[in-house]
């Protein structure tokens, strides 16, 4: 196989691609010595950031760039019966207008259509001038009220609709065998992404091709959607994403604003640049849906899960609900389990992934019904888990993991934020201000995608260039790019120059699902290890001695017989005599095993019962995923997905006017954010062992993990300190003080 | 009343609705108490307000600037529009983010409230303003150490108002860098990094920023 290979500046190298896939052999890690990977490593690209010199994609400025702008609904539902531009069209500074609505409306904030102008104060007036004649229709943004008889219908089909449903062996027969049975309900509010920058996108056409800087976690997906919904081949548009503020989710798709900026570009042959507001991000680009979800449990007196059924109803606005059961279908061993789940729609804009999508809803409900199961049948808590224990997936009946390291978690967990200081029974502390422990579990994927591609390019004066099309979104990964290219050819992190977020480099998947660190970093080892191996074969020559004899050393090849006689890293590389590319691929996941990831958190709260507030006092968060490639930047990982956890936990709901139709929180103050005042000690502690199968590095994404099981922990260490669970969040004093009031009243 | 982000009575916005919002009480409730940030700051009582383009000097990170300013442009949209210093962000273009934070003769200022005319004859210092050259400042070298950012999209401000604090008190306790850094939103939950990096510094450096 031969691949042909472009560089940014038009020359073309040919170069021998490997077509090793998959080596479904175990990896013996053990022989592997790194000297960075597994250390703590600062970010190569840090200085650019503390600085203020990293450029976002709010910070691009071009010449002669126009600013866009788009009107959106006012209505939550309406037909748009004509529209008129013209005014806005005569507003001095307006170089073009375009329409994006169908006609039908079907929320606040749904795209009617966009103005291009000199500057955004002109935009805005400009959008105030345009015409629209709505015919306005029913609406329901309650999902309550959705699901009534005779409620306005949302989309063309009914406003409650399957979403999922999953059946293993027989909920009547584990109900016969079960000793004690417990049915609860839970709910989590709708949460929204607001990454620190807001969505924006400015496009450009030259030559007949379209360049896109978008601040998005997917080039490859933007420029493959925006072919689809321009009609034009994608190897025309070229999607850049350098720096990018935070995404979650919400960025790994095509937006309407792109479009609409591609749009104006091609109208008035100048770049566009559109940047939403703060307002457009709380109302009109995606959520985490909402949960209802009731389990009906049982287990035998020994704890022995014999049956779970599990029922949600979920809410993504007109886009779908989220898919919570995974949790429930997986962790715990239980052989007879049914779920069903159901969207609801409403008048409200479409959910977009939300770090951790269905699992964070899911986890909340399943780990707080297992400790309410817990305290039913008086078992410790992680002793009921662990005697549920699964060693394979799908609750013990599918595939076994390739590697699990929960149980690690646990012990490490409960030793750190010392268990046995927990109530023995939950609530049994009095007094105003109570103290409690809960802990929750935590399942993910993050396995990474087979096919990502990377390539390493030598020159012959010594310096290295690492190139793939991926996004770093905070999470480090060109740093751990650095780390591994250096580790494998025997330089520092500093020497590698790393060009990424670009769509004319390699492929990569989308930076979503906790899969690009298990899907960029082996490719760019296989690279890497094709490139020691050419280097190996042009030292061996000069140090005569076969290439299995030779041993890279920080710079340099020594022939291991004989340690004296070395050669410089340069040295061998100007025998290259050319620009060389080393062509790496993330091999096939072998088949018959399960890959995930694990972990387990374990709270501590403080609860004041006259105030209703909750102050969390430590976390622990203990996680398997496989092994950590850069310990300074996935501390960073686990410290930033509890403390948005413990944010979602506690503050974050998005509220609608159901009269209006009207998203409420559409500001930072009045959308609560977690601050420092509300930050506890948080612990990231790691079962570090490299999975023996998942790739040839033996790590798992971390992306996901550290968000899912918070919530649950801390409901539980409430539940603990309490007496009551409150079975919901965000859990606001209103919640804490209702409680305690039904509580006094039982 | 000002947008520096401690008022004479020492509350900020944001303090202010913790304490009367309890720290979570009905989000969409408490706010309609308070006027819209953008009232807070462009017509101070007794004060004329601008009408027309005027054109201003005032230092910008050590060195002297004239530029022409529109009446209703901020310091934000004067430093990041016209004059492409894009280190400062704008997170919610609200006075609520403390992205957008610089130094106003050294009090940390929300740049997105700030009328751009204000800084007349003023000393400003930006996060472009920090480093000498290549060499880092010792608080952005403890944010590299510590690893105090990820998207890094707010890092800007924090730094920025982790300097005015340590410039107002060089060993604070965990619990002031706590409160003087309350007015920064941080998206991806780095608080404790930067919690970490700001207290590290200040016990090493005892001052002398």
């Amino acid at each position: 196989m031969r691949h042909r290979v472009f560089d940014l500046d038009g020359f073309q190298y040919l170069q021998e691609a490997s077509p090793q896939q998959g080596q479904a052999q175990e990896t013996k890690f053990e022989d592997i010595k790194f000297r960075y990977v597994g250390q703590r490593i600062p970010r190569v690209d840090a200085s650019l950031i503390v600085t203020g010199k990293a450029l976002y994609t709010h910070d691009y400025f071009f010449q002669n760039m126009l600013y866009a702008k788009i009107l959106r609904s006012p209505y939550p539902a309406a037909e748009v019966i004509d529209l008129d531009f013209s005014p806005a069209l005569a507003l001095p500074g307006v170089k073009a207008a375009i329409k994006l609505t169908s006609g039908r409306i079907r929320y606040i904030g749904e795209p009617i259509a966009a103005v291009a102008a000199i500057d955004e104060a002109t935009a805005e007036e400009a959008l105030k001038l345009i015409k629209v004649d709505y015919k306005i229709l029913p609406f329901v943004v309650s999902e309550t009220k959705a699901m009534e008889e005779g409620a306005p219908q949302v989309l063309d089909s009914p406003n409650v609709q399957k979403l999922f449903e999953y059946t293993r062996g027989d909920i009547k027969e584990g109900e016969a065998q079960a000793e004690v049975i417990l049915e609860r309900t839970y709910r989590t509010a709708i949460e929204v992404h607001h990454p620190a920058e807001t969505h924006a996108s400015i496009a450009y056409w030259k030559d007949g091709r379209l360049t896109i800087w978008d601040s998005t976690q997917a080039v490859f997906s933007v420029r493959d959607q925006l072919a689809r919904a321009l009609n034009i081949p994608a190897s025309q548009i070229r999607v850049i994403k350098k720096y990018m503020g935070g995404g979650f989710g919400s960025k790994l798709g095509l937006n309407d604003h792109t479009i609409a900026a591609a749009l104006l570009a091609r109208e008035t042959g100048r770049p566009v640049k559109i940047v939403m507001t703060r307002r457009e991000n709380a109302y009109c680009l995606g959520n985490r849906p909402s949960s209802l979800i009731t389990i009906r449990g049982g287990a035998k007196k020994d704890g022995t899960l014999t049956f779970l059924h599990m029922k949600n109803l979920t809410g993504g606005g007109v886009g779908r609900g989220d898919r919570c059961s995974e949790p429930l279908i997986d962790i715990y061993r239980c052989p007879n389990v049914l779920v069903e789940e159901y969207s609801v729609f409403t008048n409200t804009c479409a959910s977009r992934p939300t770090r951790a999508p269905g699992h964070v809803q899911g986890t909340f409900a399943l780990e707080s019904f297992m400790e309410e199961l817990a305290a039913e049948l008086k078992i410790d808590p992680l002793e009921l888990r662990r005697r549920n224990y699964s060693q394979r997936n799908l609750g013990d009946t599918g595939l076994p993991y390739s590697s699990k390291g929960l149980l690690e978690c646990y012990r490490l967990g409960a030793e750190a934020i010392g268990w046995s200081r927990r109530n023995l029974i939950p609530g049994q502390t009095k007094g105003k201000m109570r103290r409690g422990i809960g802990m929750a579990t935590q399942i993910w994927w993050g396995a990474g995608v087979p096919g990502t591609l990377a390539e390493i390019k030598i020159y012959p004066d010594g310096s290295v260039e690492a190139i793939c099309g991926t996004q770093d979104i905070g999470t480090g990964t060109r740093t751990y790019i650095a780390t591994i290219i250096a580790d494998t050819l025997g330089l520092e992190p500093k020497d590698i120059t790393i060009r990424i977020g670009d769509t004319d480099y390699p492929w990569a998947p989308s930076s979503g699902g906790s899969q690009t660190t298990p899907s960029v970093g082996p490719a760019f080892r296989d690279a890497a290890l094709k490139a020691v191996e050419r280097l190996k074969t042009i030292a061996a020559k000069k140090l005569d001695c076969p290439p299995e004899k030779v041993e890279i050393q920080l710079r340099r090849f020594i022939n291991k017989d004989n340690p004296e006689k070395a050669i410089s890293f340069n040295e061998v590389v100007r025998e290259l005599r050319r620009v060389t590319v080393f062509h790496g691929e993330r091999g096939d996941l072998p088949a018959g095993y399960a890959y995930n990831s694990f972990g387990a958190h374990f709270a501590e709260v403080e609860v004041d019962i006259e105030t209703g507030k909750i102050k969390v006092l430590k976390v622990v968060a203990a996680h398997e995923v496989g092994r950590i490639i850069n310990r300074l930047t996935a501390e960073s990982q686990v410290i930033g997905g509890v403390t948005q956890g413990i944010s979602a936990s506690l503050f974050e709901q998005r509220l609608m006017d159901d009269n209006e139709g009207r998203c409420v929180t559409t500001n930072l103050l009045d959308y609560k954010i977690i601050t420092m005042a509300d930050i506890p000690e948080i612990i990231p502690i790691f079962v570090d062992s490299p999975d023996p199968r998942i790739n040839n590095l033996g790590c798992k994404g971390l992306g996901e993990p550290p968000r899912i099981p918070i919530a649950a922990a801390i409901a539980n260490a409430v539940f603990n300190a309490l007496g009551v669970h409150p079975r919901q969040i965000p859990m606001t004093p209103e919640v804490i003080l209702s409680l305690l009031k039904g509580e006094a009243k039982s | 009343m000002n947008n520096k982000k401690k008022d004479k009575k020492g509350i900020s916005r944001r303090d202010f609705l913790k304490r009367i919002g309890g720290g979570t009480v009905g989000t969409a409730v408490t706010t309609r108490f308070i006027k819209p940030a953008s009232a807070l700051v462009f017509h101070q009582e007794g004060e004329t307000p601008l009408q027309t383009k005027k054109t201003i000097s005032f230092t910008l990170n050590g060195r002297p600037l004239k530029v022409e300013v529109e009446p209703s442009e901020t310091l934000l949209d004067l430093l990041r529009e016209k004059l492409h210093l894009t280190g400062t962000k704008r997170i919610c273009n609200h006075g609520s983010c403390g992205a957008c934070t610089v130094l106003i003769e050294n009090q940390p200022i929300y740049s997105c409230l700030y009328p751009a005319f204000k800084v007349e004859g003023k000393n400003v210092l930006t996060i472009e303003g920090l480093s000498q050259g290549e060499k880092l400042h010792p608080l952005q070298q403890a944010f590299i150490e510590h690893d105090a950012f990820q998207c890094g999209f707010c890092t800007p401000g924090f730094i920025m108002a982790a300097l005015a604090l340590l410039r107002q008190k060089a060993s604070p306790t965990l619990e002031e860098i706590k409160k003087g850094l309350n007015g920064n939103l941080c998206r991806c939950g780095n608080h404790l990094k930067i919690l970490t990096a700001v207290k590290a510094l200040a016990s090493q450096k005892g001052g002398g920023l």
